[in-house]
């Protein structure tokens, strides 16, 4: 009895010892990973930042505020996180309109072949993403499908210029960020028991209340976290812009770029990517301490 | 028991079986791929392995300008270069040298990088000054022997003590202009302010990737000599002139070449071998070369690094007088070789830019005193007077 209670007695904290440490185990690799692969070259990053660019391509080691105080002074700069923000809002929005409707028909629908939707859906990943932005070059191009179209049909040339606009930038990020949308909504559309939408049509709702109170507000997970990927992956992007976009087309990453591309300037380069990252990391804070506070009080009921 | 061989005792038996001629070097490299597969993240041994066999059969890394000019130098230089030696060139396209030079210095090496296509004596400077040059050593480049004085001088001066490039081409940057929109009397009258005819706005296109090319252009339109730019605010006022009318900066030849056939674009400043393939195409698309337009040299650049015999080996091929004239017929720029020593066929002798005295006196080149010290702070400007600045 004695042996036992002092076992038990040294066991105790022992126990408590490896509970402990099991999170930390399982979480090694993972936690490794975002060290080795994101931690230490965002921290390079950051080192390079104070660095100063004498001539192009030579750097001098130093820490100096130079190029944080050009950010921050500069109009040119914040004219660019203006739109980035900007367009990755539109770009958001739309995404989140136009994917909802195909993710809605995909967790809905009866069709025996539901993996055959969803292999269309993935489709367009097997094609190089710069491929698929250079194919609206041949839809919407002076001598592209639309105008090739309206020329078939009698209408004569289309008038408005379409090619290297807003627009064209617009639909390159669409076409290639709506999968990222529709796959999210559809999972979490797909958690939703099928039994809620008759139940509340029993209870005297019309089938527009019944998506509406009942389908939208439960399928809010997804929708928050495609949009919030589709925010981010607008906000870094910089080759649709170059590729699709005019001049005034560009976003802030084609300044990270221009600095570390063609004016060989890597330390104002690092304080562009570095920015970018404070950016849309603040982006992804506010989501998860707002999705946070939904489930919070969805568990308050 | 079955003996399991580890990964290093396998790569070590197949090298072996290599080394006695029991496998092919295609199909030990096709192993050594699959292997490498199999090894997935054991980075250091297939890093160990790649260089073992690279060193087997050697490879030379060459970047050019893409497109038809990529196309002539496989078909009339590489292919038959390989089928000659057995060494192999594998060839890749970049958006200007300042991408290469972003990339071996993030790499900290020269792997994977032999030979560029360089951009005349702005870049061969750049490149010797950050260390990344050779001494060529001309013995094994008899060809040398018939190339242009005029080329070789400006590039002997920044090494003085041996070439890390063999001049190669030389070419134009004027205007191309669609003659069913623009008359040839309009061109000619209007000159470099063609570029800033109002009455093509949405038609214009400009090439974004260099700031010396927009400032050349900027400075003929604001009245100023190129080499002697001293009214820098002028300059860029008439980039911003241009840029309101313009529909894309252009950021690659085939880009280029691709905006004036589909008609998108009307007029552009564009390069002149660019221009005589269109019309070879048969696209109504015409060429001046503005008075004090730009001219410019390239070089075959070897970087540090690079295996040298087969690289000379190489650059003395291309040069062989067949050689250079069918890559210069196919890419639409005149050769470096003095055609008072090699007889020019009507196609080469033809070809915009072409000097037959083989002096270059003609031609205005961009001069690197003049220039270099500017490019800091004006290639930034550039940057964002393009984007609205």
């Amino acid at each position: 009895m004695q042996c036992f209670s002092q076992q038990g007695g040294f066991l105790l904290p022992d126990q408590s010892h490896s509970i402990d440490r099991r999170p930390w185990l399982l979480l090694s690799p993972a936690l490794v990973f975002i060290t080795v692969l994101v931690v230490i070259p965002m921290a390079f990053i950051l080192v390079y930042s104070f660095y100063e660019n004498i001539d192009l391509a030579v750097d001098v080691p130093a820490f100096q505020f130079g190029n944080w105080m050009e950010l921050l002074t500069d109009g040119y700069y914040h004219t660019a996180i203006w739109k980035t923000l900007r367009l990755s809002v539109i770009v958001t929005v739309l995404a989140a309109v136009l994917g909802y409707i195909p993710a809605y028909v995909i967790a809905m629908t009866r069709y025996r072949h539901k993996w055959l939707l969803l292999l269309l859906l993935i489709l367009p990943f097997w094609i190089s993403f710069i491929i698929r932005t250079l194919s609206w070059i041949h839809i919407f191009g002076n001598q592209g499908a639309l105008n090739g179209l309206m020329n078939l049909l009698g209408l004569g040339d289309l008038q408005v210029q379409l090619m290297y606009t807003e627009f064209t930038v617009i639909v390159g990020f669409i076409h290639v960020f709506l999968p990222y949308m529709i796959l999210n909504v559809y999972v979490s559309l797909e958690g939703i028991d099928r039994n809620l939408e008759p139940a509340a049509r029993t209870l005297g709702a019309t089938p527009w209340q019944a998506f509406r109170e009942v389908t939208l507000p439960l399928s809010l997970p997804g929708l928050a976290a495609g949009s919030l990927l589709v925010f981010v992956l607008t906000g870094g992007s910089y080759v649709t812009p170059l590729i699709l976009g005019g001049p005034s087309d560009f976003l802030f990453g084609n300044l990270v770029y221009d600095a570390v591309v063609t004016e060989l300037n890597w330390p104002m380069g690092a304080t562009l990517s570095f920015a970018l990252l404070i950016l849309l990391g603040s982006v992804v804070i506010l989501y998860s301490r707002l999705m946070g506070m939904n489930q919070l009080a969805k568990a308050f009921g | 028991m079955t003996k399991k061989y580890d990964s290093v005792t396998r790569y070590a038996r197949l090298r072996e079986a290599v080394g006695n001629g029991d496998v092919d070097r295609r199909t030990f490299v096709g192993l050594l791929g699959s292997a490498g597969l199999t090894a997935g993240l054991s980075g250091g041994i297939m890093s160990t392995m790649a260089t073992q066999a690279r060193a087997m059969g050697t490879e030379l890394h060459f970047e050019g300008w893409g497109g038809v000019v990529s196309e002539a130098l496989r078909k009339n230089a590489f292919d038959p270069y390989e089928a000659a030696t057995g060494n192999k060139v594998i060839d890749a396209t970049f958006g200007g040298e300042n991408e290469v030079l972003t990339k071996v210095k993030a790499a900290g090496n020269t792997d994977g990088h032999n030979i560029l296509h360089s951009s005349g004596i702005t870049w061969y400077k750049r490149w010797v000054d950050n260390g990344y040059h050779v001494q060529l050593n001309l013995d094994n480049i008899p060809n040398m022997a018939n190339v242009m004085e005029a080329m070789i001088e400006p590039f002997r001066k920044i090494t003085p003590d041996g070439l890390s490039a063999v001049p190669y081409d030389y070419g134009t940057t004027g205007i191309a202009y669609n003659t069913e929109h623009v008359s040839h009397e309009k061109a000619k009258e209007m000159g470099a302010n063609l570029l800033l005819d109002p009455s093509l706005k949405g038609k214009i296109g400009g090439w974004g990737g260099d700031w010396a090319n927009r400032a050349w252009y900027g400075a003929l339109q604001s009245g100023q000599d190129p080499n002697n730019i001293q009214d820098w605010d002028a300059v860029w006022d008439k980039a911003r002139e241009h840029r309101d009318l313009v529909l894309k900066y252009w950021s690659s030849g085939a880009e280029l070449m691709d905006l004036l056939a589909k008609g998108e674009i009307y007029v552009t400043e564009a390069w002149s071998g660019r221009v005589a393939a269109l019309q070879a195409q048969g696209h109504p698309i015409a060429y001046m070369d503005p008075p004090n337009g730009l001219a410019w040299m390239e070089t075959m650049f070897v970087m540090k690094g690079s295996p040298m015999e087969e690289a000379e080996a190489l650059l003395n091929f291309m040069l062989d007088p067949e050689t250079a004239i069918a890559v210069a017929v196919g890419q639409k720029y005149p050769p470096s070789l003095d055609p008072t020593k090699v007889d020019m066929p009507a196609e080469v002798a033809n070809l915009p830019a072409f000097d037959p005295t083989g002096k270059l006196e003609g031609l205005v080149f961009r001069d690197p005193a003049a220039w270099n010290p500017h490019e800091k702070e004006q290639g930034k400007q550039w940057n964002r007077v393009q984007k609205g600045g």
